[in-house]
């Protein structure tokens, strides 16, 4: 608590009290609440000051409370990569006033979160160089995450009302006449995955301007959760990201487990640590091969995908499902893992390697590969980082900020591991970087599976997890709480809570405010590949259009994780 | 080939070899030829050569990855040819769900596919709009496309999507697609005045 003290002198010394910046309790977070006037002075002061030094901003979201006066509260949260600490900042407005000062200028991450913010809630950031919708679509009326919003209430887009970026019509001739193209990247091409567009303007082959779209794969993860109950979330965060949707229950069973108070039980933590970290390989080999396949390297793929059918059967033995397991409940897991899990990933341990050699004998060294990886799409460390860049793309351009290192859970800190950086920051460091992961997360699994301690797997509360069928059965008691658990859910004390866990992509936070009743109040994903693919507009000019297809590819974007 | 598709005629009796329809032998009672309907010969055609447009918008479109990779592999159906250009292709596969952004971007799609042109919806996001009663999401993607085989599943296992071929295969025989039917309703209205 000391550095906590140190964080709100530095504070005061800046800005005393009166002067618009108020420190209020924060329990999980230390927290500021900022009047907007002072909120362009302020954020620079916590991104310069070297005892605050915030230089990355990890989230940015509003919360509705329409009983306020002052209705919306816009909160930022920060992170200090090298003293570790993180900050909450809360800034209230009204509604008939709701307008915000923009923060791009002091973290360019703020881009696409800001947009989002007067997506969801119509709060205007003044100064913001393009503030329009981004998830919804351009003949959208309202704002759907006020809570006098009807979730079901649909709009109808037709097709000549898509959006194209205000420059797309413009005419750009040089001397020479040489006229520059336009051309639309997406939604439906091979590249984009379904749902991304980009729309690029071409100066013989080299890309001088682009703009990105996303929006296409937004199926209202955030209202949806506000109409189930906490249990009842957990299969929608599988549908966050679908590639690794293991990692995705945990973060969020992790984040409401600190608000309630429980903590799963030692065999439940080693059952998720394993799970996620082959998880985290399946992640790796779907973005590795959908890389190599785009840039017409179609073995790979059905090399690795092997490994992925391997690891599906062990997920599929374990609960049911291959892909969108909802395997984990708050507290612990559903079910306990089979008998033979630990033989089978066994087997896994020793066959994974294999395969992975076999793909790094025809990729990593490949010349192909390598001269139209090598140097496109670099990024530097300081720029990933004002990005709000996480994850393996961060740690291949040189910054070492890995939670699971940073902020251990489930017990990380007691596992031996490395986290693999590389300094040139390009897509082909970004492949290696994700390569050497996956042989981490293999290290990791063998580690674990000697610590498969015997014992239950949900926590004996119940608060939060059902009892067991034959007490159900036979006492008056259980079968209370067996009916209250159904019929009503869980119920979680009010607070507010920031939990992160590192996904596949990076930092993945739940941001969760709870009123005491049976389902969030309010619960906002921070998706780490939503804050990493804002670059890609800015990265794009000066390369070839086939630059750009490789770029896209080692950023692993996600669309469920990116549009929610 | 499909076994039933092309017929061939019954066993010759007396007197076979003469008239229409009839097949003819060699001396040593093998067939020469057999006849068939054009109609069916062309189905037969176009249900082993179906050529997919995956329109993986989601979950559903990882699973439509493992149907495509070598453990399930559609290619045993005859429907491997993945193309990504929606003019040459004929199957439709909506993997994923589809959102009210995303719907006009389906209907050019499929308005741009090759005719006769089939519709797969994989997973109950595009069947129904699944578990996503919302204010962004397609209630099913039939409010906007025809659709002939549906495949329930969050998301379904590929053995189901390769069920759902075989169906859509069935079908394709049988002339009960969506394509087909409007077609054969077309040409019997313009029977009916006499056109």
């Amino acid at each position: 608590m000391a550095n906590r003290e140190e964080r709100a002198a530095a504070v005061r010394h800046a800005f005393p009290p009166g002067s618009g910046v108020e420190e209020v309790g924060g329990v999980d977070l230390q927290t500021f609440r900022v009047d907007r006037k002072v909120l362009p002075a302020f954020a620079r002061h916590l991104k310069d000051d070297p005892a605050l030094d915030c230089r990355l901003l990890s989230d940015l979201c509003g919360v509705d409370y329409p009983d306020r006066e002052q209705r919306f509260d816009v909160v930022y949260h920060l992170y200090s990569i090298d003293r570790g600490h993180r900050i909450r900042v809360k800034v209230p407005v009204r509604e008939d006033d709701a307008v915000v000062p923009s923060l791009v200028s002091v973290w360019k991450a703020a881009d696409w979160f800001e947009r989002e913010a007067f997506d969801m809630f119509g709060i205007r950031f003044s100064g913001h160089p393009n503030l329009k919708r981004i998830l919804c679509h351009p003949a959208f009326h309202g704002h759907p995450l006020r809570k006098d919003y009807d979730p079901g209430q649909r709009w109808l887009l037709r097709e000549g009302e898509q959006l194209a970026p205000s420059w797309a019509d413009e005419v750009q001739e040089d001397e020479d006449h040489f006229e520059t193209q336009v051309l639309n990247l997406g939604p439906s091409h091979p590249a984009t995955h379904g749902t991304l567009r980009a729309v690029v303007r071409l100066d013989g082959e080299v890309i001088t301007q682009a703009e990105v779209e996303i929006g296409y794969l937004h199926r209202c993860f955030e209202k949806m959760a506000e109409q189930h109950t906490w249990n009842q979330v957990i299969p929608y965060t599988d549908r966050l990201n679908y590639c690794s949707a293991m990692m995705n229950g945990v973060g969020y069973a992790l984040a409401v487990e600190r608000l309630v108070g429980v903590t799963a039980p030692p065999r439940a933590q080693v059952i998720r640590l394993i799970l996620s970290e082959l998880s985290r390989i399946m992640d790796h080999i779907v973005d590795i091969g959908a890389n190599l396949n785009d840039l017409g390297a179609m073995t790979p793929f059905l090399y690795m995908y092997e490994a992925r059918e391997e690891i599906y059967s062990v997920l599929e033995a374990c609960c049911g499902s291959r892909l969108t397991m909802s395997y984990v409940r708050i507290g612990g897991l559903s079910f306990d893992v089979p008998d033979d899990f630990e033989s089978s990933v066994r087997y896994l341990l020793k066959r994974i390697p294999r395969l992975l050699d076999d793909m790094e004998r025809l990729i990593t060294d490949n010349r192909i590969f390598r001269e139209r990886t090598e140097g496109v799409g670099a990024m530097s460390a300081a720029d990933a980082l004002d990005w709000g860049w996480t994850g393996p793309c961060l740690r291949a351009s040189g910054v070492a900020y890995d939670i699971r290192k940073a902020e251990p859970y489930l017990g990380y800190e007691t596992y031996d591991f490395k986290v693999p950086v590389s300094h040139a920051g390009d897509t082909y460091a970004r492949y290696l970087v994700r390569v050497e992961e996956m042989r981490q997360s293999l290290e990791i699994v063998a580690q674990a599976l000697g610590r498969m301690v015997p014992g239950p797997v949900i926590v004996d509360d119940h608060r939060v997890a059902l009892p067991p069928k034959e007490e159900v059965y036979t006492e008056m008691e259980s079968l209370i709480w067996h009916f209250k658990l159904v019929m009503e859910g869980m119920k979680v004390p009010r607070g507010e809570v920031y939990g992160y866990t590192e996904a596949a992509n990076g930092e993945l936070g739940f941001y969760i405010v709870s009123d005491g009743s049976g389902s969030p109040y309010r619960i906002k994903v921070r998706p780490p590949c939503f804050a990493i693919f804002q670059a890609f507009e800015h990265m794009l000019p000066g390369h070839m259009v086939s630059d750009a297809v490789a770029i896209l590819g080692s950023m692993n974007v996600i669309a469920g994780e990116l549009d929610r | 080939m499909g076994d039933d598709a092309v017929k061939p005629s019954p066993p010759p009796t007396a007197g076979a070899g003469e008239g229409p329809g009839a097949a003819r032998r060699r001396p040593d009672g093998s067939q020469i030829f057999l006849t068939t309907r054009f109609e069916q010969m062309l189905n037969a055609a176009r249900k082993n050569s179906l050529w997919p447009f995956p329109m993986g918008t989601a979950c559903c479109g990882i699973e439509f990855m493992s149907f495509m990779m070598s453990h399930y592999d559609i290619s045993r159906f005859g429907a491997e040819v993945v193309r990504f250009s929606p003019r040459q292709s004929d199957l439709l596969i909506v993997a994923g769900t589809i959102t009210d952004k995303m719907a006009p971007v389906m209907v050019r799609i499929y308005e741009q596919m090759a005719e006769p042109r089939y519709v797969i919806s994989m997973g109950v996001c595009a069947c129904t709009g699944g578990f996503y009663r919302a204010y962004h999401v397609v209630q099913g993607i039939d409010e906007f496309i025809p659709v002939d085989v549906y495949v329930p599943g969050c998301p379904p296992t590929p053995e189901a999507l390769l069920q759902g071929v075989v169906k859509l295969q069935e079908m394709i025989e049988r002339g009960e697609t969506q394509y087909q039917r409007a077609i054969a309703a077309r040409k019997a209205a313009q029977a009916a005045v006499g056109g």
